[in-house]
């Protein structure tokens, strides 16, 4: 054999040859694939009559959606509707990330507590919810609501124009306009400018060793920017009351049993988790630090506050992270009871258009562009505690 | 003027080889009543624990409705076992034909008793690899049937818990290799490998398994060539399959890098190739490492399974919603199929939880033992 036809295969035997060979064969591979399922579905939606693209989106959706943050009735778009889906994911997330955290805080630590009983009861806690599905909890939550509360008909009413049934939780509220939302835009950027002071108070104490009383600076900060925006747009004051009609109530704001649902099973769920992570992370700071705290004469709360939950922090914060990501990822379980977020939205919506591909992208891409979002926030601020030792 | 700590310590001082006196109340009271504040926490516990405990035995015995039917349970308050006894063979068993519900049964019995003698460590073995080549297939035929005389009942009648274990195992049993596969590819050197894993493994756990199953239940008939249909059940269980590859592959992955450096030096050293030295050296390492980590995957992916209620399989969560619906039932006993759910969920959560802490204890002092001061 001539030595040129004998090189290729020796060239096998070259590891750098071997690397290009084996990323070339993965890529090709992983292309064809794709190439050939991208074939066979543009074949059968051709066959099938469905139509492709995203024009879809400017019809009129035509069906009414039960909770919405936004104006939205069934004439609006697609688009809008998709809209009123993601905005309910996100407004029931953040609740139930709020709830978890507060509830897995206190019952973490409580689960370390001296007192038996109380760690007991904490123990309980955590596995009753552990070992059981969400979506189990999820149905369960929503039959107890269903049965425990009175037809709308018969609604309970603790205090004067509030009305409980198994409708919901209905309140007066304030007749919305768009002062309202200046009002609350300059009250989220006070929360931001408290932040900010608070930061800067921090820094000159540490740099200048002066201590000095900062509250009411925070507080002021925080509280000037709605104060100015309220003087300045002048929203009306009126009241939306609650009405009761034979059937239904109308007016008021209304919390839906299936929000309250939602948010009670993501919320506990994620807390027994929390749980773990909280009792975890406090048990990783050294007794050291405990006696050392002890011993400089602080007192048990504040040795737990101020030396070792910020040590905790460093080895909670990152599970922390992947318990807020799925909490986010598993309120797409609404669809079970009928709450009517991103997935349900998009379900309507691909059912109604018979256009499934785009529908399923548009809700797999905003979740998964929500997801890079909050684990960019999270890492950033693990970074921040991170710094911290030293 | 010396308080009373500074007259304590004035009296250890002189006295250090006396044992401290004890005064009040003996230590594990202590732990009870220490304090005000820890008497009212105990009592504040106790008193729930009581209400809660007595509230279970009223709704469950003194106030429940044992025997009759429907009529008997729709006026009462307490928990309408008749509706359990009546509905026990569907929920477990769901559409499954009445009279062939030994052969489920029996492939479940055949399933739990490998799970059982698979955990035990003095079976841990050869054997074992056997033992779990052959149940799957035996399982599979007794569900199946169609041979040895047995008559054949197609995937749409199968349901209720088996149809959960299935989901759950074969998910995990076929997720292994691929996410051992892609941890293998995402810590390889080779940057396409690498960019092409950390794609599939991150928009995987980057979307919800809802909208996975979506995509499976919609889309991959679309995918698929001409004249070939995948049945609903093996739809489910490909994005149970993808969905478990990428989150074993996160497990693996940390298995991988725990694996100290010098060991891929010393079987670089021996002269062994990629391969021969993570089949040799590296993953017998790594995956003993994430044995404890990967039952708690599973424990969350057999509760994960009910997720395939939502594309409309009949699970065992499905079967129970199912038997509420019942007209018979209808709106009677809802809270008790789901307590009655719920526990058969957190017994078998509970016992593979019970076993992962096991196996981690277990596996650290095996560690221990053979590596002295590693």
């Amino acid at each position: 054999m001539a030595a040129p036809s004998s090189n290729p295969l020796r060239l096998l035997n070259d590891l750098r040859v071997r690397a290009v060979l084996y990323q070339v064969v993965a890529v090709a591979l992983v292309v064809g694939i794709g190439l050939y399922l991208f074939g066979n579905v543009s074949r059968k939606l051709a066959e099938q009559n469905i139509a492709t693209g995203f024009a879809y989106l400017d019809r009129p959706a035509g069906f009414v959606i039960s909770q919405s943050f936004i104006a939205y009735d069934s004439s609006n778009s697609y688009a809008r509707a998709l809209l009123v889906g993601i905005l309910n994911t996100v407004f029931v997330s953040i609740f139930a990330v709020l709830l978890s955290t507060v509830l897995g805080l206190v019952v973490g630590i409580a689960r370390l507590s001296r007192n038996p009983m109380l760690s007991l009861l904490a123990k309980l806690y955590v596995e009753a919810l552990r070992n059981v599905p969400l979506l189990l909890y999820l149905f369960l939550w929503y039959a107890l609501i269903v049965a425990v509360f009175p037809p709308v008909r018969e609604a309970w009413q603790p205090i004067p124009e509030v009305f409980v049934s198994n409708g919901g939780l209905i309140v007066p509220s304030l007749r919305w306009s768009p002062a309202h939302s200046g009002v609350l835009l300059a009250a989220l950027a006070g929360v931001v400018l408290a932040f900010v002071v608070a930061g800067r108070l921090r820094r000159h104490r540490v740099a200048t060793g002066i201590e000095r009383r900062a509250w009411p600076i925070v507080l002021a900060a925080s509280l000037l920017p709605p104060l100015l925006a309220a003087l300045l747009l002048q929203p009306d004051l009126v009241v939306n009351w609650p009405e009761k009609g034979r059937f239904r109530i109308t007016g008021g704001l209304q919390v839906t049993p299936e929000f309250t649902a939602l948010l009670v099973g993501l919320g506990l769920s994620a807390s027994a988790g929390i749980a773990e992570i909280v009792r975890a992370g406090i048990l990783s700071v050294g007794r050291g630090q405990w006696e050392a705290s002890r011993s400089v004469g602080l007192r048990d709360g504040q040795t737990m506050r101020l030396v070792v939950l910020p040590q905790a922090l460093r080895v909670i914060v990152p599970p922390l992270t992947s318990s807020y990501l799925s909490t986010f990822k598993n309120s797409s379980l609404a669809i079970a009871i009928g709450y009517p977020d991103l997935v349900m939205v998009s379900n309507t919506t691909m059912n109604q258009t018979g256009q499934a591909i785009e529908g399923i992208a548009i809700f797999m891409l905003v979740y998964l562009g929500m997801s890079i979002t909050i684990s960019l926030f999270m890492n950033w601020y693990n970074a921040r505690v991170a710094l911290v030792e030293r | 003027m010396a308080t009373a700590a500074e007259m304590d310590a004035l009296n250890l001082a002189r006295a250090p080889l006396q044992p401290p006196r004890r005064r009040g109340l003996s230590a594990p009271l202590k732990r009870y009543f220490g304090t005000p504040l820890n008497a009212l926490i105990t009592l504040a516990c106790l008193w729930l624990m009581v209400r809660l405990a007595t509230a279970a035995w009223g709704w469950l015995v003194t106030r429940a409705v044992m025997e009759g039917g429907p009529e008997a349970c729709k006026g009462g308050t307490g928990a309408c076992w008749p509706f359990l006894a009546a509905k026990l063979r569907f929920m477990i068993f769901g559409f499954y034909p009445y009279d062939e519900h030994w052969r489920p049964a029996l492939a479940l019995a055949l399933f739990l008793g490998a799970i059982i003698v698979s955990m035990m460590p003095r079976f841990w073995g050869r054997g074992l690899v056997w033992l779990w080549i052959a149940v799957p297939p035996i399982c599979g035929v007794l569900m199946y049937g169609g041979v040895f005389g047995l008559p054949v009942v197609t995937t749409t009648n199968w349901g209720g818990l088996p149809l959960s274990f299935m989901l759950s195992f074969v998910g995990l049993a076929l997720g292994f290799p691929l996410g051992v596969v892609l941890a293998l590819a995402r810590s390889s050197k080779l940057p396409a490998i690498q960019v092409i894993a950390i794609i599939f493994i991150e928009v995987v756990r980057g979307v919800p398994l809802v909208s996975i199953l979506f995509m499976a239940s919609v889309m991959l008939p679309l995918f698929m060539p001409d004249g070939l249909t995948v049945d609903k059940l093996l739809r489910a269980q490909v994005a149970i399959i993808i969905f478990a590859g990428a989150y074993i592959a996160e497990t693996v992955r940390g298995g991988l890098q725990a694996v100290p450096k010098g060991q891929h030096e010393a079987a670089a050293a021996l002269g062994l190739g990629y391969w021969l030295a993570m089949r040799k050296i590296i993953l017998p390492q790594a995956l003993k490492i994430v044995i404890p980590p990967l039952v708690n995957i599973f424990i969350g992916f057999f509760q994960d399974t009910t997720l395939v209620t939502i594309i409309g399989l009949l699970d065992f969560l499905d079967t129970v919603r199912a038997s509420l619906r019942d007209p018979n039932w209808q709106g009677i006993a809802v809270i008790e199929g789901y307590v009655f759910a719920a526990l058969v969920y957190a017994v078998f959560s509970y016992a593979m939880g019970a076993y992962s802490r096991f196996l981690e204890r277990r596996l650290k002092t095996d560690h221990e033992r053979s590596a002295p001061g590693g």
